[in-house]
């Protein structure tokens, strides 16, 4: 049965389902019990499930991300919500010295069932501090999953397959895409939580994205389409690790790739894909790989300067344009 | 207290109160946007502590920093273009509400992640030190910032270095929803300072006069080379956390309490406020009664036409700040690399 709801309104729904289902998981995070969290992902629970389960922090990032990793270690499903990945850099020991080390250091002896939800991206002219990504850091992490759900479908089956995967997952929400609204099919079976879906078929270009420029991505693609240029959409859903084989059999089909991310370009989550499918798809390119992303400037706090300095779906077209 | 540092800090209290309320206003216009925390309510604490300063002191704020701007002397336009985004505000429309910064006036910015003044302020205090100058830091931060960890970790680098740090704290009691009994174990904050060893003390943040005095000493002992003072300053913020917060989850009558001793009341009035009976107080806690009580000994200083030109004044203004603002232009790209690249000179980048 599909239902029309808010990506918020999904996740919501996960994180309620997996609670009743298994008492070892529980949620901490700053304001998310009584005040029912900044983007109200778990409005509802703190009644339903009380404090223990439902635990509204102090501003102590690193200790409850830290927490959270030991109660992992003995069992227990922590679902951590940091309140923007801006203060998630707070917690980075947390996350990459602990929960991916100690698995690995222990020589396996460890699962590290924790999953880390944290909202980010550039929102609305919320200065450099409160507008940053960060998976280009965590990206280079081993041992880390990283998921970019951009759809409420996507959203509710990747929470619930992070809060059951025994490894750490740290989902990455666009602080943008909470209050849009999507199908969710509660009883549709899940794909695997780091294959990338084919979000348009096309033949002219892949044009691959991830969480909110993805869906800028196939808006431009509508409007290509009413051009006659005909173009295939990737939402990657998972950064780490990556689905390469639907990027490759993409390429293998369209020979031109357009990679668009909202980060900033040096360094950031497209070089990787940039790189790695150039390696791998070096004798079906037609045209040197492309990446159209955000400025590698700190986001100003100026509305116009802002929209400037991430692409947008103008933007994206016209990246297309000067491929192909 | 002198009639004129009374005066000056009247003056102040009731410009903070009209700006903020102003940019309230402004916001919902759509001419400033992101983050707007406001400081109604709390005006005694910036404007009592930094009227005891020197101007050869720094000031390191936190996002809920308009009025600490102001007081400072950062003009009221360049603030109010600040949160318009615009080319003249005082960090030329890069920063925006949570990040004013004027090096000039030693206004060392307005800092948006939560416990940064403390290392930004022991880090300023410790090229004072080393340079043996008679200037202090003042470092102001919430109730709800004194649990991260750079909080202990600066407190104790202040304290061993012997370092001139005025650790303020504006305890509204709450960090954002969550009310200081539910994210502190010690919720009188000032009694964790003596972990470090930094001589500290609670001071009603209803009363301007108290806020003052406790400044002025406290800074006198820094002058005297003892080291860092913490001073916990009992406040409420009458609005919610930001302009995004109703903040609903505050009961009523707290609100009322607080609002019945709202400082700029307490400045103007010379009447006491009817008492509450025992049920509300119960309700809002102890701080409150001694705040109350406080407030009864007060005497009235302030001449009534004194204080109608004082508004008639302020709202001017900010009427100014306003048009001002509304009239700077917007920064450009090139603004913003250069503000990125400020630091590089003239090296030629490949
Ligand atoms: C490291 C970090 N974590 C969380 C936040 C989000 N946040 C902004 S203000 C705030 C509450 C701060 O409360 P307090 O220190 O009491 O200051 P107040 O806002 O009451 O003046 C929170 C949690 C942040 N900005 N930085
Ligand atoms: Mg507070």
């Amino acid at each position: 049965m599909t239902d029309e709801v808010l990506l918020w309104q999904a996740l919501n729904k996960a994180m309620d389902i997996e609670m009743a289902a298994d008492n070892s998981v529980f949620t901490m995070g700053e304001d998310v019990g009584l005040y029912g969290g900044s983007y109200r992902v778990t409005e509802g629970l703190y009644a339903k499930y009380g404090e223990w389960r439902v635990r509204d922090t102090p501003i102590s990032e690193g200790g409850f991300t830290g927490l959270g990793v030991g109660a992992a270690m003995v069992g227990m499903r922590p679902v951590i919500e940091i309140m923007t990945i801006n203060f998630a850099l707070l917690a980075l020991d947390a996350i990459i010295n602990m929960a991916t080390k100690i698995p690995f250091m222990s020589g396996g002896q460890f699962p590290m069932p924790l999953v880390i939800r944290v909202p980010g991206g550039v929102a609305k002219q919320l200065a450099a501090q409160h507008s940053q990504r960060l998976e280009h850091t965590l990206m280079n992490v081993p041992g880390l999953r990283i998921a970019v759900p951009s759809t409420p479908q996507d959203a509710w089956w990747q929470l619930r397959q992070a809060i059951q995967s025994n490894e750490p997952v740290i989902i990455l929400e666009h602080e943008l895409l909470y209050f849009s609204k999507g199908p969710l099919d509660m009883a549709l079976e899940a794909p695997p939580m780091h294959r990338a879906a084919v979000r348009r078929a096309g033949s002219a270009l892949t044009l691959i994205s991830y969480s909110r420029t993805a869906i800028l991505a196939q808006q431009a693609a509508d409007k290509l389409a009413e051009d006659g240029i005909d173009i295939e959409v990737i939402d990657l859903r998972s950064l780490s690790p990556i689905d390469w084989q639907t990027c490759i059999d993409s390429v293998s089909k369209t020979h031109h790739l357009l990679i668009v991310e909202e980060d900033c370009g040096f360094s950031g989550a497209g070089a990787e894909l940039a790189a790695t499918l150039s390696e791998r798809c070096f004798y079906e390119l037609d045209a040197p790989v492309q990446r159209h992303t955000g400025l590698d400037l700190p986001t100003p706090y100026n509305g116009t300067l802002e929209a400037a300095s991430i692409p947008t779906v103008s933007s994206i077209i016209n990246a297309v344009k000067q491929i192909i | 207290m002198e009639r004129d540092i009374l005066k000056a800090m009247l003056k102040d209290m009731l410009l903070a109160r009209a700006f903020e309320e102003r940019a309230a206003y402004e916001y919902t216009q759509g001419n400033i946007a992101g983050f707007l925390h406001l400081y109604p309510g709390e005006e005694a604490v910036a404007v009592g502590v930094l009227h005891a300063s020197e101007p050869g002191d720094y000031v390191v704020s936190t996002y809920r920093e308009h009025v600490h701007a102001l007081v400072r002397g950062v003009p009221p336009g360049k603030v109010m273009a600040e949160l318009f985004g615009r080319k003249d505000g005082c960090s030329g429309g890069m920063g925006g509400s949570m990040h004013l910064f004027d090096q000039q006036r030693r206004f060392m910015g307005g800092y948006g992640i939560v416990g940064e003044t403390y290392p930004v302020s022991t880090g300023i205090a410790y090229a004072i030190a080393m340079r043996n100058l008679p200037e202090a830091v003042i470092c102001f931060f919430g109730d709800g910032a004194v649990n991260q960890g750079t909080f202990h970790e600066s407190l104790n680098m202040a304290a061993l270095w012997n370092l001139p740090v005025l650790f303020i704290c504006e305890n509204n009691r709450y960090q954002i929803g969550t009310e200081i009994h539910r994210h502190s174990k010690v919720t009188e904050v000032y009694k964790r300072a003596c972990g470090y060893k930094i001589p500290a003390e609670q001071v009603n943040g209803m009363d301007v006069m108290e806020v003052y005095k406790a400044t002025q000493s406290a800074l006198l002992r820094i002058r005297e080379g003892t080291g860092p003072q913490f001073l916990e300053i009992e406040t409420y913020r009458f609005r919610g956390h930001s302009m995004a917060d109703p903040g609903s989850y505050r009961p009523k009558v707290e609100v009322q309490a607080f609002k019945d001793e709202d400082p700029v009341t307490v400045m103007l009035q010379d009447s006491i406020p009817e008492y509450p009976d025992a049920e509300k107080i119960s309700a809002v806690g102890r701080d409150n009664i001694e705040h109350l009580s406080n407030h009864m000994h007060r005497e009235n200083l302030i001449n009534p036409e004194d204080i109608e030109q004082m508004k008639k004044q302020v709202n001017e203004i900010v009427e100014q700040a306003v048009q001002y603002a509304a009239a700077s232009p917007e920064p450009s790209m090139d603004d913003a690399w250069s503000a990125l690249n400020c630091n590089r000179g003239q090296e030629v980048l490949i």
